[in-house]
């Protein structure tokens, strides 16, 4: 058998690491060919569902990288790249993936060599973590759920408003005046991820087959009582109602639209 | 305009064979039958080079023949060749953002010269990768805007001094707003000029006379700018004369010359302890005024404070020769002084300087050699003197130089106020804190904020006719737009869907362009001319009603899909 190749997908910015990755070129400096590049205009830009979806279609390492941070041809979009990579590393996380196949990094216009270095070094270390279990012909399906409930998770308004403030929040304080640091956020942050990935996952599950919070919460593995505060709140959104009452226990089913 | 959208796509790829450059690694024929075999792609073909007339007009020679309707090139970087190829397209009837580059080059074939199977495959990905953006590519029509025939400078020293005076002479209205009383800036300080030891103040009023004569030029002492609204074509700018009322001026075109200061070598090789360590700029002062006293031993030290390791990790560029020059002008008036110049490694670089360098050696000024990691050491003696310790490398032993005076030569630095303009114009400044141009190369003198140029020394260190070279290459750019009084700006913007748009704001304040407002409806809206596109509004709107044209979520979907050879292609 040969040896496992992985295939991974760089996202670089136009201004500064695209033109890094040329310089390489141009010095025909080498490196391992698993890299396929996709130009954005910014780091910016490269949004966490987008991430969250190519890594559930197998992908087995994804590098987004972007001006150094102060030389950002859009002045601060890398500090989104930077605000936006985090959520999407914690729901992939929570998802049950390997951190290790998500990387972000800064290459300059002229580190044509640091670039050829970087993505040796992303390609050895994603060879280690071996095949994405989404890959190939046998996939996990409880990964892929988990993937997709982090998908979902990532497009919802909730956590896309609490990053797209973020910045905000923490260089200003919040609308009282009061101050508002990055571990004050980061807790908010952690929680609401935490959250809104579990009521995804728990969409998910309830699409596949109805389910009472009993059962709902034996194939989660998920204390009853938070499946049932998700279920309260899911309801209050219009995402489940109940379809029928089993013995003494609800049966909750997932409304298709969202 | 042929190629709407809802036509069904016909796409033409073409191979490029870059001479050997690609075909000499890549097997150029078989990715060309790869290609035909990708759906949606109705030609493929191979040329020896693309970017030649041949192969471009073998391009529009194939959107006739085969009915194309999207191209995709296979060969070098979008970054230098995608204006090239998309005028062909647009030349043979096709909307020019109907284009797509696969880069085979750059990031193919040049950095896989090894492993040339492997490769090849690379390229079939990279070209079905293009092929599946340009099936969901869509056209898109540039916003055209009138450009108002005037221009704003920011600073008035002899960079802005020199592009003011060279709009003016083509016939536009030219604002200079400066923030001290008078204008002049850096060169107001210097006494002569390396390397033709002109004085400064010849050029001075040169400038002077010139730009107070000349009936396009308004000059505004005492003012700064507080505030820039608008594009290219017509930017509104708020100015304040000495914390009195403001004025806004209607301007077509904005050239930052700001300048620069220089570093007060503040805990440095004992500046704030003795008064006999000094900085070129002052010594400079001295000489001018003729207060320089007769002295046995000068001592320059130069890179201080520039060329760390971190932090100002530039070069000045200006002062190995300001040094050479100003240890002349010592020898000249105390020909029995000694003087020494120690440095890291002299850069008295271009034609004329090494010339000064050896000039300063006939003289018998002695350059000697330090290491950062062992830099001079400056002490007080009881008799007034300085004792400067220098480790020699060459000798591999520290001498002992006793000096009456010890000048530095510190770097040229940005302005305090230079992060308040910066956010002001949306124009970035660099890790070193100097304004930063759109691309090294391709765009020295523009910002990537189109209508807004920066020259002179706002921009890095520059010597004088460095900063005058610039200036005019700034003028000429700015120049462009407000000659052709109309443009077309880029149509790759943001769109908001506003029926999707709920008014949070998050795209308003995250925009760094101030593109993006709330209509009175409280809707998102894009100023088209104004942005960018560089999406962050988009991959942070929460309700996602925003479309980056050209770079959608679904078409870098489709590109990572066809990377993963999942896509439905």
């Amino acid at each position: 058998m040969t040896e496992f190749e992985p295939r991974i997908i760089g996202f670089l910015c136009n201004w500064c690491s695209y033109a890094g990755a040329d310089l390489a070129g141009v010095s025909r400096i080498q490196y391992p060919p698993n890299i396929h590049v996709i130009r954005v205009m910014c780091s910016g830009r490269v949004d966490p569902p987008l991430i969250l979806s190519l890594l559930a279609e197998g992908v087995d390492g994804i590098l987004i990288t972007g001006c150094h941070i102060g030389d950002c041809h859009y002045i601060s979009g890398n500090l989104q790249a930077k605000r936006k990579f985090a959520l999407t590393k914690r729901l992939a996380e929570k998802a049950g993936l390997e951190p290790g196949r998500l990387r972000l990094e800064w290459i300059s216009a002229s580190e044509g060599q640091r670039f050829a270095q970087l993505v040796k070094e992303f390609a050895d270390q994603v060879r280690a973590l071996g095949p994405s279990l989404l890959s190939g012909n046998k996939l996990d399906p409880g990964l892929l759920l988990n993937m997709r409930a982090a998908k979902a998770a990532a497009e919802d308004s909730r956590l896309r408003a609490l990053v797209g403030k973020e910045e905000k929040l923490v260089s200003e304080g919040n609308v009282y005046g009061e101050p508002f640091t990055q571990e004050d956020f980061d807790k908010v942050m952690a929680e609401a991820v935490d959250s809104e990935y579990a009521r995804h996952r728990i969409r998910l599950a309830l699409l596949e087959e109805p389910m009472s919070v009993k059962k709902l919460s034996e194939r989660l593995g998920m204390d009853s009582r938070r499946v049932l505060g998700h279920i309260v709140a899911m309801r209050l959104r219009g995402w489940v109602d109940i379809q029928e009452i089993r013995g003494s226990s609800p049966i909750y089913r997932a409304l298709e639209v969202l | 305009m042929g190629g709407a959208s809802e036509e069904e796509p016909r796409i033409g790829v073409f191979v490029c064979h870059c001479g050997i450059n690609i075909g000499g690694i890549v097997n150029v024929p078989e990715v060309v039958e790869y290609a035909k075999t990708i759906p949606g792609v109705f030609h493929a073909e191979a040329n020896l080079f693309t970017c030649s007339s041949d192969g471009l007009s073998k391009i529009k020679d194939a959107i006739g023949e085969y009915s194309l309707n999207r191209v995709v090139v296979a060969s070098c970087t979008p970054r230098t060749h995608e204006p090239l190829f998309r005028a062909t397209c647009e030349e043979a009837g096709i909307n020019k953002y109907l284009f797509e580059m696969a880069n085979i080059r750059d990031q193919c074939s040049w950095v896989h010269m090894h492993e040339p199977e492997k490769a090849t495959e690379k390229a079939k990905d990279l070209v079905r990768m293009a092929v599946a953006k340009a099936l969901l590519l869509k056209p898109q029509e540039e916003p055209e805007i009138e450009v108002e025939p005037s221009a704003l400078i920011i600073g008035g020293g002899i960079a802005g001094m020199t592009a003011a005076l060279s709009l003016a002479e083509q016939g536009f209205k030219v604002h200079i707003v400066e923030k001290e009383p008078e204008v002049g800036g850096m060169l107001r300080q210097l006494y002569k000029l390396f390397p033709t030891e002109m004085d400064a103040s010849v050029i001075l009023s040169r400038a002077t006379d010139a730009i107070k004569s000349n009936g396009n030029i308004e000059v505004l002492t005492s003012t700064i700018v507080r505030d820039v609204k608008g594009f290219i074509g017509s930017f509104d700018v708020t100015i304040q004369k000495e914390e009195r009322n403001t004025e806004t001026l209607r301007v077509g075109t904005i050239i930052v010359a700001t300048g620069a200061i220089n570093l007060e070598p503040k805990g440095m090789y004992g500046y704030d302890e003795y008064g006999n360590v000094i900085t070129q700029l002052r010594l400079e002062h001295l000489l001018k005024a003729g207060e320089l006293r007769k002295m046995g031993t000068v001592v320059m030290i130069q890179c201080v404070g520039s060329r760390e390791e971190r932090g100002r990790t530039y070069c000045s560029r200006v002062c190995c020769s300001e040094a050479v020059k100003n240890a002349l002008m010592i020898k000249e008036i105390h020909p029995d002084a000694d003087v020494y110049i120690l440095h890291r490694d002299l850069q008295t670089y271009g034609k004329e300087y090494e010339s000064l360098e050896w000039r300063a050696r006939e003289k018998g000024i002695k350059l000697i050699r330090y290491i950062p990691e062992k830099p001079p050491e400056v002490t007080s003696k009881q008799d007034g003197k300085l004792a400067v310790r220098v480790y020699q490398v060459l000798l591999g032993k520290e001498t002992k130089i006793e000096s009456d005076l010890v000048v530095l030569s510190t770097p040229l630095i940005q302005h305090e106020d230079a992060k308040r303009l910066s956010s002001i114009l949306k124009v970035p400044l660099g890790q070193d804190g100097f304004f930063m141009e759109a691309h090294v190369k391709l765009r020295p003198v523009d910002f990537a904020t189109d209508g807004i140029y920066v020259c002179g020394t706002a921009h890095g260190p520059k010597n004088v006719g460095e900063s005058i070279s610039q200036a005019l290459g700034a003028a000429s750019r700015a120049a462009i737009p407000m000659a052709q009084r109309r443009l077309r700006t880029a149509a790759i913007t943001a769109e908001v869907d506003e029926n999707k748009c709920v008014g949070c704001g998050i795209c308003v304040e995250l925009c760094p362009y101030n593109a993006i407002q709330k209509d009175e409806k409280g809707i998102a809206r894009v100023t088209s001319a104004v942005c960018k596109g560089c999406g962050v509004c988009g991959a942070s709107c929460p309700e996602t009603a925003i479309t980056m044209h050209n770079f959608t979520n679904e078409q870098l979907e489709a590109q990572g899909l066809a990377a993963l050879r999942r896509a439905a292609i």
